[in-house]
């Protein structure tokens, strides 16, 4: 930190561009981009993240395309001996594995990057990073530099997985389970790669997380208390914890992966006396506590964005601020329900039964959520749609987790469509649907431009009709017996892949469509307001887009980040105030405005 | 980026106040060592899969286990504990002296410390792995020694290969990290009021130390 420091307060109010917007160009094209490449401001890091994990998003998304399209038809061998329905690779008999080859190419591809380098980092790396430090007071993360070296080893760890595919890709899926991971390929060095990629990225991860969990100890605001934060933070806060503790396991673990493939160590090798499933343990030890590093921010995002839309007090804020670190502790001793059918039945039974405890602090949210929106009243807008798309995507993946989580009926399920199904609800219809309830419920602060409203939710209704008829038609699939990670199938399951197929379509225009809300809100968009939805937290206390160093002055908190019942939104006109306030008999009387410090 | 208050002749300690996003020094301070210690943490769990492994095949392989700590020399183990427990006394003092404001005691200890990572290192590589491998006692598939008894000793190498080297590579880490703050000390960045980055970098060292001390038992004391 000894590079960036300063003599006094005072020098900084009256330096010379702190005043003006983070977005304000510092000069021409190269210096622009210098700035932006050297930059340690959260924000623009935020941002940096934002469109590297959009990019990423639109790779993942492209091979997601092809992985359906390969499902469109079955593999038939006709009569005459010609094979059709293989969309990749030459259509004849003796070449059949080719197409199977390119198709485990793609469906690794799409896993790794979704999970890697889209799942993972996305809420917290890009709004987390952008308002984490606004919404707690701060003027930046604890450590700046570290950062911004985080956002280089995740672009770092992306290079390393786009060398791999360009080197051929690799069959192993995203979980490289062991010993196919350590046998395919063998003479090539393209599946240390992308062992090696994820490896990177879990650096990258540990080190926003470290920052986060800093930077809500130390950098809350005067009058900031823990259980006066934004439910965001917290939700941050409790993924960021299993990030720092979860990611050094899958770390020494990718790395024995890599020296077994280079040196043959054999401690996943039967042969040589090691152990394939240990590799499992330490994977899931690992992958199971991730899923909630994917899931809380997100569920963050829905408890800030529902209660501004709703204007009403958040229900429950302890409970939803506990249920997070609930979930947090509660991810790690259930690893096993991913490997069942490698472990004693007794051991089987207990994360079974362990298993279920995750769906309680889970429950609390949803019903947390549901009851605020109750009799409150809610602007039907595409941050509020998408919310909504939320809670009814999320309670589906929920649910079918608890089958899963049962040992005779996933003895079933397990390694079929229907697990496929299930983790496509909770990470896109949960992960992906809060990303974009946060995206342009913040859309507006973060570039001080508004987006087309109508366009917005035309998207979102599209993305949400397309993502049932890709993912429900899955779970029958799954139930009928379809297996995951296979490119042909039987003609009894074509029309529900064909519907699939269909489904993913409409997902893609709906998402080519917020892609031109977006762009078009850059170009042309009007100016935002500095807070468009009356929200209360401090993001919205400040301009849009804020100016450099967050704050004109160090804020003083005086009220609850939901307090609609009592106070009035910063830099709104009570005539255009929504809610009457029911306790005061009409509306809010305190004016609501962040007093400076002397 | 960096405003200094602009008083010439002052060492950088001296005219050091804190980053600007922080209320105080202190607060800086706290927050550097919170993050530090998170740091330990994840390191502390990156060896415990290495940990993890070795309990695990220890319970299925107790002979092999027996057979290969015979094979390793527990007095170059003991001597390696003992160079490290010296380096991290001397960590400890110039901690201490640049506390206190002594630059030269200060230096003289980081600098011992330094050698002792270097003898580590050395007697690592010149003593155990270079005559090991030599001999044919090597990890898994590369393993090549007439004289085995268990079928899973290339197995009980393999674990010490990556426990000890990747513990190595954090020695080789840490003393970079050490050359660095007797540089500093050297241009006078650090002092009493200001010496966050000496008392990180001992915390680390006394990390690297602590893993070996349950190494060493663990690979060449318990048969
Ligand atoms: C209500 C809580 C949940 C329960 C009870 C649950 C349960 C399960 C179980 C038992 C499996 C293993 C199925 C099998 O392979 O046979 C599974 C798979 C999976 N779950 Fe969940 N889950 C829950 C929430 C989540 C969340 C929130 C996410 C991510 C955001 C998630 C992501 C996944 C993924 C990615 C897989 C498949 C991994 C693979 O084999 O490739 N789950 N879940
Ligand atoms: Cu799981």
């Amino acid at each position: 930190m000894a590079a960036h420091t300063h003599a006094s307060h005072a020098d900084h109010a009256h330096g010379g561009g702190h005043h003006g917007s983070y977005l304000e160009r510092k000069g021409g094209l190269l210096t622009t981009i210098w700035d932006w490449a050297t930059t340690v401001d959260h924000k623009k890091i935020g941002v940096m993240y934002l469109f590297a994990i959009l990019f990423m998003f639109f790779l993942g998304g492209v091979a997601a395309l092809a992985v359906r399209l390969e499902l469109f038809e079955p593999v038939r061998v006709l009569a005459d001996g010609k094979i059709t329905g293989q969309f990749f690779g030459p259509a004849d008999a003796t070449n059949i594995n080719a197409g199977n080859n390119i198709y485990n190419r793609l469906f690794t591809l799409h896993g790794a990057i979704m999970v890697f380098m889209v799942i993972v980092p996305s809420v917290p790396a890009s709004l987390g990073n952008f308002f984490l430090p606004i919404m707690i007071g701060a003027k930046d993360v604890a450590f700046p530099r570290l950062n911004l070296l985080s956002w280089y080893v995740y672009v770092l760890g992306s290079i390393f997985a786009v060398c791999s595919i360009i080197l051929g890709g690799v069959d192993t899926g995203w979980t490289f389970y062991t010993p196919y991971s350590t046998t395919t390929d063998a003479d090539h060095i393209k599946v240390v790669f992308m062992v090696l990629s994820a490896f990177i990225l879990g650096f990258s991860s540990i080190l926003t997380g470290l920052n986060f969990v800093v930077t809500i100890h130390k950098l809350r605001a005067p009058g900031m208390g823990w259980f006066d934060m934004p439910l965001f933070c917290w939700a941050v806060y409790s993924s960021a914890i299993i990030q720092v503790l979860a990611t050094p396991v899958i770390g020494i673990t990718l790395l024995l992966l890599a020296f077994e493939r280079i040196f043959r160590i054999g401690i996943f090798d039967p042969a040589l006396g090691g152990d394939p499933v240990l590799y499992q343990h330490f994977f899931w030890f690992y992958s199971h506590p991730v899923v909630y590093v994917m899931i809380l921010p997100g569920m963050g995002i829905i408890s800030e964005v529902l209660a501004v839309h709703a204007h009403k007090q958040i229900f429950g804020y302890r409970a939803i601020a506990f249920s997070s670190l609930g979930i947090a502790a509660v991810s790690f001793i259930v690893w096993g329900h991913h490997m069942f059918t490698s472990m004693s039945e007794l051991a089987s039974a207990v994360f079974s039964a362990l298993t279920f405890l995750v769906a309680i602090p889970t429950a609390v949210k949803m019903f947390n959520w549901i009851v605020t929106l109750y009799k409150s009243s809610i602007s039907i807008n595409a941050p509020m749609l998408y919310v909504l798309a939320f809670l009814f995507l999320f309670a589906i993946g929920g649910l079918t987790g608890l089958p899963l989580g049962t040992l005779s009926t996933d003895l079933h399920l397990h390694d079929s469509y229907f697990v496929v199904a299930h983790f496509h609800y909770v990470m896109m219809g949960g992960t992906i649907m809060a990303l974009m309830a946060g995206m342009h419920h913040w859309w507006p602060k973060m570039f001080g431009k508004a987006y087309n409203e109508k366009a917005a939710m035309l998207g979102c209704v599209i993305v949400f009709i397309g993502f049932n008829i890709t993912f429900m038609t899955q779970f029958f699939l799954g139930t009928q017996g379809m297996p995951r990670r296979y490119a042909s199938y039987i003609d009894e399951f074509h029309t529900l892949h064909q519907w699939s197929t269909i489904g993913s379509g409409i997902i893609l225009i709906g998402f080519l469509i917020h892609l031109f809300v977006f762009l078009a809100s850059l170009a042309v968009g009007r100016k935002a307001e500095q807070n468009p939805w009356g929200g209360l937290t401090l993001e919205w206390t400040i301009p849009s887009p804020p100016i450099e160093h967050n704050f004109e002055h160090e804020p003083i908190v005086k009220h609850g980040p939901y307090d609609f019942d009592s106070v009035l939104p910063p830099t709104w006109d009570p005539a255009d105030y929504p809610v009457p306030n029911p306790s005061a008999g009409g509306r809010p009387a305190v004016a609501h405005s962040p007093e400076p410090k002397d | 980026m960096s405003t200094l208050s602009s008083s010439s002749g002052k060492s950088f300690w001296q005219r050091y106040v804190h980053a600007s996003h922080f209320r105080s020094a202190a607060e800086e301070f706290d927050a550097v060592k919170l993050g530090f210690w998170l740091f330990l943490t994840t390191e502390v769990l990156l060896f415990g899969g290495i940990f993890c492994a070795y309990f695990i095949f220890r319970t299925l392989y107790p002979d092999a286990w027996r057979e290969g700590s015979h094979l390793l020399d527990w007095r170059l183990g003991g001597l390696n504990t003992a160079v490290l427990l010296i380096s991290s006394y001397t960590m400890a003092m110039s901690i201490y002296c640049v506390q206190k404001g002594y630059f030269t005691r200060a230096k003289w200890n980081l600098f011992i410390t330094l050698l002792c990572g270097a003898a580590f290192i050395f007697i690592k590589i010149a003593y155990e792995y270079i005559p090991k491998w030599s001999v044919g006692k090597r990890p898994g598939a590369l393993f090549d020694y007439p004289f085995a008894e268990h079928a899973q000793l290339p197995l009980w190498w393999s674990v010490y290969y990556c426990g000890t080297s990747i513990h190595a590579a954090h020695v080789l880490i840490g003393m970079v990290l050490i050359a660095r703050v007797l540089y500093r000390t050297h241009k006078g960045y650090y002092g009493p009021t200001h010496y966050t980055m000496v008392e990180v970098t001992g915390l680390y060292w006394h990390l690297v130390d602590l893993i070996w001390i349950f190494l060493f038992p663990l690979l060449y004391l318990i048969h």
